[in-house]
C-alpha cells in the first residue's frame, strides 16, 4: 500500500501547512465566535416567535448555528480551501507540473484538503462550538454511537464539499481566472448550506429544492444526525451518493480538461 | 506645512491612485461588470436572508420587516461607503509581510491616503448600491409620522455611520502593524458589526447592547437614531437627544482612530528583505 501512505503524507502535510499560521487561526476562532453570538441572538428570537420552526426548538437551533461556525472553515463554505490553490496552479501553468506526478490529481488534492478541514476543525471550529456549549443551552446527545455517526458525516461532508469546489476549480482549465466561479462558489456555498438559515426552515418548494441539493450534505446532514432529527444511514446514504456522482463528474471533467485544454504558461 | 494641506494632500493623492485604479479596472469590461453584478448579488444574500425569516414569522424582536428593512439599509449604505472609501485596509498584513509596504512610506503622500485607495475597486459600489435600494424601500413603507428633523436624520445616519465604518476600519488597520496576521479579527468589527446592526437590538442582549453603544458606539450607525425615527424604545434607557449625537460620536471615532493610525504606523518595523 505504498499510495495509501503517499496520500496520507499529503493529508498531513495540508494538516501542517495550516497549522503554521497560528495568530490568524486564534483570529478566525474570534471572528467565528463573534458571528456565532450574532446568529444565535437571531436564530432565539426567530424561535420564540414561532417555536418549533423547521421541526427544531430553540435549544436545537442554538447547536445549529455553533455547529455552522465550526464547520464554516473547515468545510470553506465560502472557499478557500485546495480548489483556491488548484485554480492558482492552472491560471499560472503549474499544473503542469502537478500532472506529470505518478499520481491520481483528483486523490492527490482530496488528501490535501482533507487534511487541512482537519486542522480547521480541531484548531478553528472547536473552540467557538465550546464557547456555545458553554454559554447558551444545546441540545447535545450523551451516546457515543451518534456521536460516532456524526463523525461519519462530518467525513461524507468534507468530501462532498472538496468535490464541488474541485469541480469549480477545473472549470478554470476553460474559463483561465477563478476570479468569478470563486465569487459563485461563495453564494453558493453561504446559501445552499444553510449558513444563512437551517435549509429545514425554508419556506415551501424552495425548501424542498435546497434539501436535496449537494451543499445539504454540509451542514444540514451532520447537525440533523447529531441532534437525532436524521437516520445516520439515510444520511450517509444521501452524502455518499452526492460524493461518488461529484467525484466521477470531477474525473470526468478532468480527463476532458486534461485532453483537450493547452496548459497556461510560457 | 499646516493641517489643513495634509489633509488636502492626503485627498488628491487618494483621488490620484484611486482613479488609476479605476481606469486599471475597466481594462477589464466583462470581468468588471461580472464582479459588479457578483457583490450586489453576494451582498444581497443578507437580506434574503432576512426576507426567508418574515416568510416564517411577521416580527423579529418586536420589529416588522420595513422597520428591520430600514436598520437593514442604513447599516448596509453606510458600512458599504466606508467599504468603497477604505476597504482596501485588509491587505494591509499582507503588504506588511511581503515588504511593499515599505514603498509607501517613501512615497511623499500621506500613508493613510495611499493604503486607503490601495486597489480601489468600483465594483464595492454594489453594495452601497443594494444598500440604498432596501433602504429606499423600508423609507417608503415604515409607518413613520414625518417631521423636519427626522427627516433630516436620514441622510445624517447614512453619512455618520459612514464615518463610524471608516474609523473601525483605520482603527483595524493600526491593529494589523501589531498584529500582522491577525487581520481577520477586524472582519469580526466590520463584517460582523454591519451583521449585527442589520437585526433589532431588542434581539440582542442587554450586555451586548451596551458594549455595542458605549464601548464600539456602532449603535449610533443606526439602531438609536432609527429607534428614535419608528418611535420604539431602546433596550437600555438613553434620552431622547441621543438620537441625534451621532455626528458627534463619528468624529470622536474618527479622532481616536486616527490616534491609533499614527501610533501604530510611528511604531512599525519593517521585515527588512
Amino acid at each position: 500500500m505504498g499510495s495509501g501512505r503517499l496520500y496520507l503524507a499529503v493529508a498531513v502535510g495540508g494538516f501542517r501547512r495550516y497549522a503554521s499560521y497560528r495568530a490568524a487561526t486564534a483570529a478566525g476562532v474570534f471572528t467565528n465566535t463573534v458571528f456565532g453570538l450574532i446568529l444565535v441572538y437571531t436564530y432565539l428570537a426567530l424561535w420564540e416567535e414561532k417555536p418549533g420552526l423547521g421541526g427544531y426548538d430553540q435549544a436545537q437551533a442554538v447547536t445549529y448555528v455553533w455547529l455552522g461556525q465550526c464547520l464554516y472553515a473547515t468545510l470553506a463554505i465560502q472557499g478557500g480551501g485546495a480548489e483556491k490553490d488548484l485554480m492558482e496552479r492552472i491560471r499560472t501553468g503549474e499544473i503542469a507540473v502537478d500532472l506529470y506526478r505518478p499520481v491520481d490529481l483528483q486523490v492527490w488534492w482530496l488528501a490535501g484538503d482533507v487534511g487541512r478541514a482537519l486542522f480547521q476543525m480541531l484548531g478553528r471550529g472547536v473552540v467557538p462550538f465550546v464557547f456555545g456549549w458553554l454559554f447558551f443551552p444545546m441540545a447535545l446527545p450523551t451516546e457515543v454511537t451518534v456521536w460516532a455517526a456524526f463523525a461519519v458525516t462530518l467525513l461524507l461532508a468534507t468530501v462532498v464539499s472538496f468535490a464541488i469546489r474541485y469541480l469549480a476549480a477545473l472549470s478554470v482549465f476553460w474559463l483561465m481566472d477563478g476570479m468569478g466561479v470563486g465569487q459563485v462558489l461563495m453564494i453558493t456555498g453561504v446559501f445552499f448550506s444553510g449558513m444563512v438559515l437551517p435549509l429545514n426552515a425554508f419556506p415551501g418548494v424552495y425548501g424542498d429544492v435546497v434539501r436535496v441539493l449537494p451543499w445539504a450534505a454540509q451542514i444540514q446532514m451532520p447537525a440533523d444526525v447529531l441532534m437525532g432529527e436524521a437516520e445516520p444511514l439515510g444520511a450517509f446514504a444521501f452524502q455518499a451518493a452526492w460524493a461518488v456522482a461529484l467525484l466521477a463528474l470531477g474525473r470526468l471533467v478532468q480527463s476532458a480538461a486534461t485532453r483537450r485544454v493547452v496548459v497556461q504558461g510560457g | 506645512m499646516g493641517e489643513r494641506s495634509v489633509v488636502a494632500e492626503g485627498l488628491r493623492a487618494y483621488w490620484l491612485i484611486a482613479g488609476m485604479w479605476v481606469r486599471a479596472g475597466m481594462t477589464y469590461r466583462a470581468s468588471f461588470v461580472a464582479t459588479m453584478v457578483g457583490n450586489l448579488v453576494m451582498t444581497g444574500m443578507d437580506f434574503v436572508g432576512i426576507l426567508l425569516m418574515f416568510s416564517q414569522v411577521d416580527s423579529l424582536g418586536g420589529w416588522s420587516l420595513p422597520e428591520v428593512a430600514l436598520l437593514y439599509g442604513l447599516s448596509v449604505t453606510s458600512f458599504g461607503i466606508a467599504d468603497l472609501v477604505l476597504g482596501s485596509m485588509d491587505v494591509l498584513g499582507a503588504r506588511m509581510r511581503d515588504g511593499s509596504f515599505d514603498t509607501l512610506l517613501v512615497r511623499p503622500a500621506p500613508v493613510l491616503a495611499q493604503v486607503g485607495a490601495d486597489r480601489f475597486a468600483v465594483r464595492r459600489l454594489g453594495r452601497v448600491v443594494q444598500g440604498t435600494v432596501v433602504l429606499g424601500w423600508a423609507l417608503a413603507s415604515v409607518d413613520v409620522d414625518w417631521s423636519v428633523p427626522k427627516v433630516l436624520l436620514v441622510p445624517v445616519m447614512v453619512l455618520s455611520g459612514a464615518a463610524i465604518f471608516s474609523a473601525v476600519f483605520v482603527a483595524g488597520a493600526a491593529f494589523q502593524i501589531f498584529a500582522q496576521d491577525a487581520a481577520e479579527v477586524q472582519n469580526a468589527f466590520t463584517y460582523g458589526g454591519t451583521t449585527l446592526l442589520q437585526y433589532p437590538p431588542s434581539v440582542f442582549g442587554k450586555d451586548l447592547v451596551r458594549g455595542a453603544t458605549f464601548v464600539l458606539p456602532l449603535a449610533f450607525v443606526n439602531w438609536v437614531p432609527a429607534a428614535y425615527l419608528l418611535g420604539r424604545p431602546y433596550p437600555i434607557g438613553l434620552p431622547s437627544w441621543a438620537a441625534f449625537v451621532s455626528p458627534l460620536v463619528a468624529v470622536v471615532c474618527c479622532a481616536l482612530a486616527g490616534l491609533a493610525w499614527r501610533t501604530g504606523l510611528r511604531s512599525y518595523r519593517s521585515t527588512g528583505s
